[in-house]
């Protein structure tokens, strides 16, 4: 079965929409029968990927699409349910690589209700009216502020250890310590009650921000919206975009976007993208570029691109290898980079700008091995140029092909590339490219908007390998065919280990840590096997566990 | 606070050596009694009342007569003696030694359990704060404030347990069960039937049948469980429990009667007309509190229920008697399912379906209740048949949650439903009626238009006897 990560609001099952002046809600009301696939029943608001999926649209929706609104609320729509997390049969059935897959997406959505939050200054608020279990409570935890509901009996909780013999899928282990703060004893308790912690305590230990009867919940909720929209810089009346689904192309192996194709040669197990320069220069100004909505290219791009990641990793799983390549015009591409470097305080370069960043943080984290093909008429300047820092390797020809009359392949460095785009460990891909070598940095932004031919590339250290025309086609084959033959496991390992070198921040520890455990935990026996944690769920028999401590 | 144990809080658990015990519960005891002053029955503290309280679980211990003043009323701690050598009955511990102590791994699953069960004890009391201004008769008013304080007496039980076992998470739930209070909109009650009003004592009497009823199975299967003190208490608690249904089914009985004394004796249907209850409302009024009742009992199919009664924390009704191997991992049982506009009986998982179950045990009771009061009106010579609706009847919990079904179990849509749920549910101008017939009568012997009297008294008083005296 394939998975469509477009929707639209229209199309919603699981949540609404509410925008009341400069305050949204998103309510979380799950349709029981509405799971993505047959086969359990999501019950008392958990949720499977189809539900997140929702959400992702929705928080995509309300920063292109509402520019007025300073601040979200989350919450749901139940009675004494706030939301008990990923549906724990949907898991038990599911396999090792959808369970993964599912657990990247959602994170990956939490962090981008952060990056809403920092980057955009869109607040969110998560205002939990009843019980917040697992993955429920790590949603709460991805928002800025959160509320509970004082009735003596709604509790937070990450169970996941005691009940199901895994990890909160989510960054629930991360955050409560990094972001909350909360204390490692009182963490490490936490994590092991299955009931989870209410009132005074679950405040005085910093899991919620503040407790709130229910008489006043909505009363409290509201005024607190209210004044963190106010706070908020996003323009209190601008107009939005218009968001239609992606528009996207499939034909035999070869899906076409506005800016993307992507070509799937399964005998080798390769991917390849190639990515289409914008055909006229850069709009004038912000005004204009929003003019131009969707359609404005590096928007587009980010959509294309968001699209064809997810696509590709849900339901391409044993295309290991993607090959990164561009078409087009590196100037045109510098003038649109220009444009997002001058208007930056504009509320919609501002998110195209942060779409861009968060696209990119996604190709990083995927687990396919990235290679980049730097050939005359592509034009992988400024930002395209990140999917070179992005790659695992980067092959760029030396010169020109015989009987082509394209000038040789050459980089560019803009602007865009000192900055907009962090990876998770929040430098940017050239400093993490030369964590031991500051001064190369700066001899970098010398070079800003000057042709990089191969030789330069080479002898500044933008790519790997700069084969000539007589060597480039062998390879090139070489390296994609020697890819696809390694475990993929163990690719995985090796390249999320090295992608991201530098210092460790919340995002890291997330991805890297935690699902890297989870990864291993869903694996095991004590979890997954017959007589295993997610097996037995529900059954009302228990677990046996292997006591042997690995 | 200086408290002489054993005088002023009668108990089987030792508890003038307990200093723990003792600390825990100096604490909780003002806090108990002021809520009882706020939210305990209104204006009654000076009466004396004629209470039946329990000094020790011996024969002549639990059953000790005398006119009490309630706040005075000496709740007391009891547990039944213990079994020796008892033996966890099913789970996957059967036939290990019952637990004395709370297993560490189960700590949050019972604690979670003797909360859930304990929540509902004072709730009950906060429901019917307010009937002894209403009172039917003397005798009446003395089963309603016995009740109150039993309720309070197992809220003392289970605080007790929470106390004893499960360190300060205990002392702050035993702290939280008197700041929840029924109907509260900030901190209402845990279970949503006990935050409903008991407006009236036709309603009071159907809920100590149907709703205290609930509590006897649910108390039943409690004492199955491997947690021997919690077993204990249960059991104990049982021996009481019994009163309040009691009360319940005679008073409805009562009722009947009186119904059918008035219709033979102006041969009409018409009741009403002479202060009576008609039998068709209190069909309705059976509709309703049954429906709420069956409720209570919880999903069909439940992962806790499962969990609990494999970890041996909360067996089934008269588990040791049922003939099977007590374990159920390879056991089915007989669960509804709604399909094609009909309800459908499905195998499930025995283990999953504990619940369900429990829920069969008590309908089968309460058909019995039912069963006589229909006696009481034969007996009388009128043609009507009360009857427990279908359990899929106005539920709010479960697989019928979101269908709607007639008393007689065809599935029918919403608007057919709001249509005539008047026919079958108690309607405003019904309870409008009832609460036009709540009048107190205090004079010893003498009833409320609407109700015959009982058959005795209580232990061997008459029936004009001041069971209640108002200083």
């Amino acid at each position: 079965m394939t998975i469509d990560f477009r929707t639209e609001p229209g199309q919603y099952k699981h949540w609404k929409i509410e925008i009341d002046g400069n305050v949204a809600t998103l309510t979380m009301d799950v349709d029981e029968k509405g799971g993505l696939v047959p086969g359990y029943d999501l019950k008392l608001n958990s949720y499977d990927l189809g539900v997140d999926i929702e959400l992702y649209d929705a928080t995509q929706r309300l920063r292109f699409c509402h520019p007025e609104v300073g601040a979200v609320v989350i919450t749901s729509g139940k009675d004494r349910v706030f939301c008990s997390g990923a549906n724990i049969t949907m898991l038990a059935g599911s396999s090792h690589a959808h369970k993964v897959n599912f657990c990247k997406f959602t994170n990956e959505t939490r962090m981008g209700i952060e990056d809403a939050s920092d980057g955009s200054q869109q607040r969110y608020i998560c205002a939990i009216n009843g019980t917040a279990a697992g993955g429920g409570y790590e949603l709460a935890l991805a928002t800025d502020e959160i509320l509970l509901v004082d009735d003596g009996s709604s509790a937070v909780s990450l169970p996941e250890v005691p009940l199901l013999a895994v990890l909160p899928g989510t960054g629930g282990l991360t955050r409560v310590v990094d972001k909350r703060m909360v204390r490692r004893d009182h963490a490490d308790f936490f994590c092991t009650v299955t009931e989870g912690i209410k009132g005074k305590r679950a405040r005085d230990w910093r899991l919620v921000d503040e407790l709130v009867p229910r008489s006043r919940f909505d009363e409290v909720v509201t005024e607190k919206a209210r004044q963190s929209a106010a706070r908020s810089d996003r323009p209190k009346d601008a107009t939005g975009i218009d968001w239609p689904m992606v528009a996207r192309q499939e034909e035999g192996d070869t899906i076409t976007y506005g800016t993307l194709s992507v070509g799937i040669d399964r005998s080798s197990r390769v991917a390849t993208f190639t990515v289409k320069g914008p055909t006229a220069d850069a709009p004038a100004n912000a005004a204009a570029a929003q003019e131009q909505g969707i359609a404005f290219w590096p928007l587009a791009l980010a959509r294309d691109l968001d699209d064809a990641i997810l696509h590709l990793r849900t339901n391409e799983t044993d295309i290991g290898v993607w090959a990164l390549r561009t078409s087009g015009d590196g100037h045109m591409v510098e003038s649109y980079d220009n444009l997002l470097a001058a208007e930056a305080d504009n509320w919609f370069i501002r998110e195209v700008r942060l779409y861009l960043k968060r696209c990119l943080k996604r190709l990083d984290v995927t687990s396919r091995s990235l290679i980049t093909l730097i050939e005359p008429g592509s034009c992988f300047t400024g930002t395209l140029l990140e999917l070179v820092l992005a790659a695992d390797r980067s092959y760029m020809l030396d010169g020109s092909f015989e009987d082509d009359d394209q000038s040789p392949a050459a980089l560019r460095l803009t602007a865009m590339n000192f900055g907009p785009y962090p990876m998770g460990n929040g430098l940017t891909r050239l400093q993490t490219r030369f964590l031991e070598n500051g001064e190369r940095y700066a001899e970098l932004e010398a070079e800003t908007g000057r042709d990089l031919l191969a030789e330069d590339a080479d002898e500044l250290g933008l790519v790997t390998f700069i084969p000539d025309d007589i060597d480039w086609e062998d390879e090139v084959r070489l390296a994609l065919e020697e890819r696809a033959a390694f475990s993929p496991d163990s690719l995985t390992g090796m390249e999320a280990s090295l992608r991201f070198a530098g210092p460790e921040t919340m995002e890291t520890k997330i991805f890297g840590r935690l699902t890297a455990w989870q990864n291993w935990i869903f694996q095991r026996p004590n979890a997954v096997g017959e007589a295993g944690a997610l097996r037995k769920f529900g059954t009302g028999t228990r677990a046996e566990f292997d006591p042997n401590r690995v | 606070m200086g408290i002489n144990y054993s005088e002023k809080i009668p108990n089987n658990v030792d508890l003038g050596n307990d200093r723990r015990l003792q600390r825990a519960l100096e604490k909780w005891l003002p806090e108990f009694q002021g809520w009882w002053r706020e939210l305990g029955p209104v204006e009654s503290h000076d009466y004396d009342v004629f209470l039946r309280t329990a000094i020790s679980v011996d024969k002549g211990g639990w059953a000790n007569y005398g006119h009490v003043k309630m706040p005075d009323y000496r709740w007391g701690v009891f547990l039944s003696p213990s079994e020796a050598d008892r033996k966890i009955n099913f789970g996957m511990h059967k036939g290990q030694d019952a637990w004395q102590e709370v297993p560490g791994e189960y700590r949050s699953e019972l604690r979670r359990l003797i909360v859930t069960q304990g929540d509902t004890e004072p709730a009950s009391v906060e429901q019917q704060r307010h009937l002894g201004r209403t009172c039917p008769s003397l005798y009446d008013l003395r089963n309603l404030f016995q009740i109150n304080v039993e309720e309070g007496r197992h809220l003392w039980a289970m605080v007790y347990l929470l106390h004893a076992y499960f360190g300060r998470d205990g002392r702050e739930e035993a702290e939280e069960m008197l700041a929840r209070h029924s109907g509260d909109a900030d901190k209402p009650r845990i279970l949503q039937a006990f935050n409903e009003e008991t407006p009236d004592w036709l309603s009071f009497f159907m809920f100590t049948f149907f709703t205290d009823r609930d509590g006897k199975y649910q108390l039943a299967s409690l004492a199955e469980s491997g947690f021997d003190p919690l077993s204990r208490t249960c059991r104990f608690m049982l021996t009481e429990e019994a009163h309040h249904m009691f009360v319940g089914e005679t008073g409805v009985q009562r009722v009947i009667q009186r119904a059918c004394d008035l219709m033979n004796e102006h041969k009409t249907d018409d009741v009403r007309s002479f202060g009576g209850i008609d039998l068709a409302t209190i069909q309705r009024y059976i509709n309703f509190h049954f429906s709420v009742s069956i409720d209570l009992f919880g999903q069909e199919t439940s992962t806790n229920a499962a969990n609990y009664y494999t970890m041996g924390l909360k067996g089934r009704y008269q588990e040791t008697r049922i003939d099977d191997d007590h374990i159920l991992t390879d056991a089915t049982y007989k669960v509804p399912e709604i399909r094609d506009g009909k309800v459908h009986m499905i195998d499930a998982s025995a283990l999953n379906a504990v619940n369900e179950r429990l829920r069969d045990d008590y309908v089968a009771d309460c058909q019995r209740g039912v069963d006589k009061w229909n006696r009481t009106i034969a007996a009388a010579g009128i043609d009507f048949t009360l009857t427990l609706p279908h359990r899929g009847f106005h539920r709010g919990i479960g697989i019928y949650a979101n269908s709607c079904l007639t008393p007689d179990g065809k599935v029918i849509d919403r608007a057919a439903f709001e249509k005539q749920k008047g026919e079958w549910l108690p309607t405003d101008s019904d309870r409008i009626y009832i609460l036009s017939l709540m009048k107190a009568v205090t004079e010893p012997g003498k009833m409320a238009s609407w109700i015959a009297p009982p058959l005795k008294g209580i232990n061997g008083q008459p029936i004009d006897y001041e069971y209640v005296r108002f200083n």
